[in-house]
């Protein structure tokens, strides 16, 4: 089916434009199947083609990871490589992607830096060198940034064990203690913060991994004269259990609930990108019930999640009563899902071509109910929260970016549209459905604090726009894609005869043979875009899962915009973020 | 008076015992209380398994906090460390002594009775100041210097706003201003805008919310009493709520009539009175978030003082007139 959609856009494929750069030499195109144009560059050339790329309006480098291709069979027509570097970039203005590919040998795996151009390359390749070991010459602080500064290795290395099984027993012997306490220890220097300045000497405040307001285990290094914060060092990693490696090992649809626990706010939402890019590569066409199921269940999860944030959000600014009010509400949405799904916050209710069941007798009763409810509850909130003085004080003028400053760190979701740039996958690139639904996306002036908590309260009424629309509208018809790579395979006919019994064992037993071919979907999840690029070798599982976060960069620019605050405003732009680290670390 | 001095020591010593248990454990039941009504107020339950209406939690604190582990951290300063805790408690205690409950009941008839309260609420802010430094603790270092300058700017016009109830009484005696009162009516009505800035300064005082900056949670931990635990952490907690009644008393005393009432006894009065005011305080707490640092400064410094300064002038310019 995309075959036809990828000629097209392959017809003005951007790759012309860097043929236009370089001649023949060094550029090629690849065919994937979810259609966004894919072009090798050579590394001497894939700097000023990144730069040529941000000029010719490709604004945020939305994603930058590698691939391990060693062990790869399925590689028709790709330059020969050990790994290979990807870079996703994406153009707001011409609503379009474009993946830039480079080859690398692993005895040379180099590449030039590219944080000159986007900022927000400095995690993204201090990840990929964390999980892959390929070196970024010009980087300005080349470190491990989700796994201990100690560790052996680079796990997305397909040689890396991927269970503690595979390994040696664990033993801690004293010499080994020494070295990671060591490790622990904080030096300023090496964060690239001096110690003092002109008469004053500088005090250095670690706040967190443990911190009652850092949503989770996340570190800042604060540098502080006075109150005033000089500067400010993330540091991640705390909460990094790859996700993404036990993608290679679980097969496609045991993968599922792994998700739901990536924003572990977001429950079964997580599900969907990975779940649309499977039947992207598969070529399941979902069924119009199924795809209105999971819009329900989407917003109802956005909703929940902005209720936590709102509270929260509330609660760090020191006010203590919101977030019992609005813990009452998610209570209500939760009771809704889980008498949907059977699960509260961790539903892991979408399948491969669908959903896992039908809806049950009556589910609409309770959302009715909750759509009474909700606004009368929002408008107090609006008086409560949004409309305090004090909360006002505290947040208007803080943290604030503008939307090129968004753009270029790679910030999406309520933080770009606080910036007063209204752009929202479910409407700018209606999938699922979403754009059989009537709903506005509201957007702030000034990208600050309060901005960002504005857009997320107003998006809980358009959520429930939504909701109520899947309620009058709910198609009929099947739940799942009659179609044998679904999971769990059709059933109806699976004791009639032989064929479809086999069929049904074998996809039940070893789960469904995905076909090789590379895909990345994406979708406005509750703290921004959240894809999933999938990497298929034709096989039971993928041969690499790479999980494309919206906490990750957002949090990496708080350096950017605390400095020069006081920390009761850090804790206010933190709060404003909106992230869990779950999200940040996989 | 024909009293000899051991009437006077026996009699003054049954009061101040009684007055140091039912003060205690006031404090102590005020935990319970401040969790219930925040419980009602935010739509929750709060602490209700043990005995009657979870009245029983408050036993259980105790007991619990008492058996804790006795623990210092070896980087702290170990003297002060100890030091610390106990001025507040002690020094809020102090206070009480010129607090008059009702006729006849009270510890001392002080002359300079409000001066001693603002005093002893002063000396309170050592023990602040001293657990932070003494922590050896970069949260508690900070929480300790946001108490002190909040606690030195919140004190002046605390001092100023009761300026005015002294000039119409005429007394700094606090059983003669409620007698004044008797006489001229309540002081909330001259003093209104005394009372506000005597309200705000109060809170400030005893650090609660929205003025808890000193151990502002979200920002830096628990401020000054990170490092504590066991009943050095209880001592801070139980003056806390000792300030809370203290200022709810002296607010009681100077703008509402003290023991003054119809129909109950004095003391229910007065006690009735000081109750509504630790209610309020509770549920400010429920209501109101927390401004930053530099605005909290910002507000006592250039709204504050000068309402208090201009209550001051009109006060005094009023009761010349009125002699005049």
């Amino acid at each position: 089916m995309a075959l036809a959609e990828q000629q097209q856009t392959n017809a003005d494929s951007p790759a012309a434009l860097f043929t236009g750069l370089f001649g023949d030499d060094g550029v090629s195109t690849q065919d994937t199947a979810d259609g966004i144009s894919t072009a090798w560059i050579g590394r001497d050339h894939i700097h000023r083609a990144l730069a040529d790329a941000k000029r010719q309006g490709y604004e945020m480098l939305l994603d930058l990871t590698a691939i391990d291709e060693r062990l790869r069979q399925h590689r028709a027509g790709q330059p020969p490589a050990d790994f290979t570097a990807v870079y996703h970039l994406m153009s707001f203005s011409r609503n379009r992607d474009l993946r830039l590919k480079v080859a690398l040998p692993i005895d040379d795996a180099t590449l030039p830096s590219c944080c000159d151009i986007w900022p927000n390359a400095n995690w993204y390749e201090r990840e990929v060198w964390d999980m892959f070991g390929i070196e970024f010459t010009g980087h300005p602080f080349l470190a491990r940034i989700l796994t201990p500064p100690t560790w052996e290795g680079h796990p997305l290395r397909k040689d890396h064990p991927a269970r503690a099984t595979e390994m040696e027993p664990f033993s801690l012997p004293e010499e080994k203690l020494e070295r990671e306490q060591e490790a622990l220890r904080f030096d300023p220097e090496a964060w690239g913060m001096r110690r003092t300045r002109d008469t004053s000497d500088f005090m250095f405040l670690n706040l967190g991994p443990n911190h009652p307001s850092v949503h989770g285990v996340f570190r800042i290094a604060l540098q502080l004269d006075g109150e005033q914060i000089v500067d400010a060092v993330p540091d991640i990693g705390y909460h990094h259990r790859g996700a993404e490696k036990m993608g290679e090992r679980q097969s496609w649809h045991t993968f599922i609930p792994y998700t739901d626990r990536v924003d572990y706010l977001g429950g079964c939402m997580n599900n969907l990108p990975y779940v649309m890019t499977v039947e992207k590569l598969a070529g399941i066409e979902v069924p119009p019930r199924a795809q209105v199921i999971r819009v329900l269940l989407s917003e109802l999860y956005r909703v929940a999640s902005h209720l936590v944030f709102y509270g929260t959000f509330a609660q760090d600014v020191g006010q203590l009563s919101p977030v019992f009010y609005m813990f009452i509400d998610r209570e209500k949405v939760f009771d809704i899902i889980s008498s949907i799904t059977g699960g509260r916050m961790h539903s892991g209710w979408f399948r491969i071509g669908g959903v896992a069941q039908d809806l049950p007798k009556g589910w609409d009763i309770a959302i009715r109910e909750l759509l009474a409810w909700m606004p009368k509850r929002l408008d107090h909130y609006q008086k409560m929260v949004m409309d305090n003085s004090i909360v006002k004080q505290r947040t208007r003028a803080i943290g604030d970016y503008s939307t090129a400053e968004a753009l270029d760190w790679g910030v999406t979701g309520a933080g770009l549209r606080a910036t007063g740039y209204a752009w929202d996958y479910r409407k700018q690139r209606p999938y699922s459905g979403y754009d059989q639904f009537e709903f506005e996306i509201p957007v702030g002036a000034s990208g600050d604090s309060y901005d960002r908590a504005a857009v997320r309260a107003e998006e809980i009424r358009q959520s429930l726009r939504i909701i109520e629309q899947c309620l009058e509208n709910m198609p009929a018809g099947p739940y799942k894609a009659f179609h044998p790579l679904t999971t769990p395979p059709p059933k109806e006919r699976t004791l009639r005869d032989i064929e479809t019994l086999i069929q049904h064992f074998v996809n039940t037993t070893w789960g469904p043979v995905i076909p090789a071919g590379e895909a990345c979907v994406g979708i406005e999840a509750t703290k921004g875009i959240n894809s999933y690029y999938l990497v298929s070798d034709g096989g039971t599982s993928s041969y690499r899962t790479r999980i494309r976060t919206p906490s990750f960069p957002h949090l990496q620019m708080i350096p950017l915009i605390s400095r020069d605050l006081f920390i009761a405003d850090l804790i206010a732009i933190i709060a404003s973020i909106d992230f869990v680290m779950a999200d940040v670390d996989r | 008076m024909n009293d000899t001095w051991l009437d006077i020591l026996i009699g003054n010593g049954l009061v101040i015992a009684i007055l140091l248990v039912v003060l205690l454990s006031l404090a102590a039941v005020l935990i319970w209380l401040e969790r219930r009504l925040l419980g009602i107020w935010q739509d929750r339950l709060g602490p209700n398994r043990v005995g009657p209406l979870g009245i029983g939690q408050v036993l259980a604190d105790m007991i619990k906090i008492f058996t804790k582990e006795d623990w210092i951290p070896p980087f702290a300063d170990r003297a002060v460390f100890i030091l610390a805790p106990t001025i507040v408690v002690i020094t809020m205690l102090l206070a009480f002594a010129v607090v008059p409950f009702a006729p006849g009941i009270g510890i001392s008839d002080l002359n300079i009775g409000l001066l001693f309260f603002l005093a002893m609420s002063s000396l309170a802010a050592y023990s602040v100041m001293l657990a932070g430094y003494s922590s050896n603790n970069k949260y508690a270092l900070i929480g300790g210097l946001r108490a002190a300058a909040q606690t030195v700017s919140y004190e002046v016009f605390m001092g100023l706003a009761l300026m005015g109830v002294v000039i119409l009484a005429g007394s700094f005696n606090m059983r003669e201003i409620v007698q004044a009162q008797a006489a001229n009516g309540w002081y909330i009505v001259p003093q209104f805008f005394g009372f506000v800035v005597f309200l705000i300064a109060g809170i400030a005082e005893s650090h609660r919310l929205p003025f808890d900056l000193p151990e502002a949670e979200h920002e830096i931990v628990a401020g000054f009493h990170t490092e504590y635990s066991g009943m050095k952490f209880g001592l801070f907690f139980i003056g806390e709520y000792l300030g809370v009644i203290l200022i709810s008393a002296i607010i009681t005393t100077l703008f509402f009539g003290g023991w003054l009432g119809p129909w109950l006894p004095p003391l229910v009065w007065f006690c009735l009175k000081t109750l509504v005011f630790i209610c309020f305080f509770v549920l400010l707490r429920a209501a109101i978030p927390r401004p930053r640092y530099d605005q909290l400064m910002s507000f006592g410094w250039k709204v504050m003082l000068p309402l208090a300064l201009v209550n001051l002038m009109v006060t005094g310019a009023v009761v010349l007139v009125q002699e005049g």
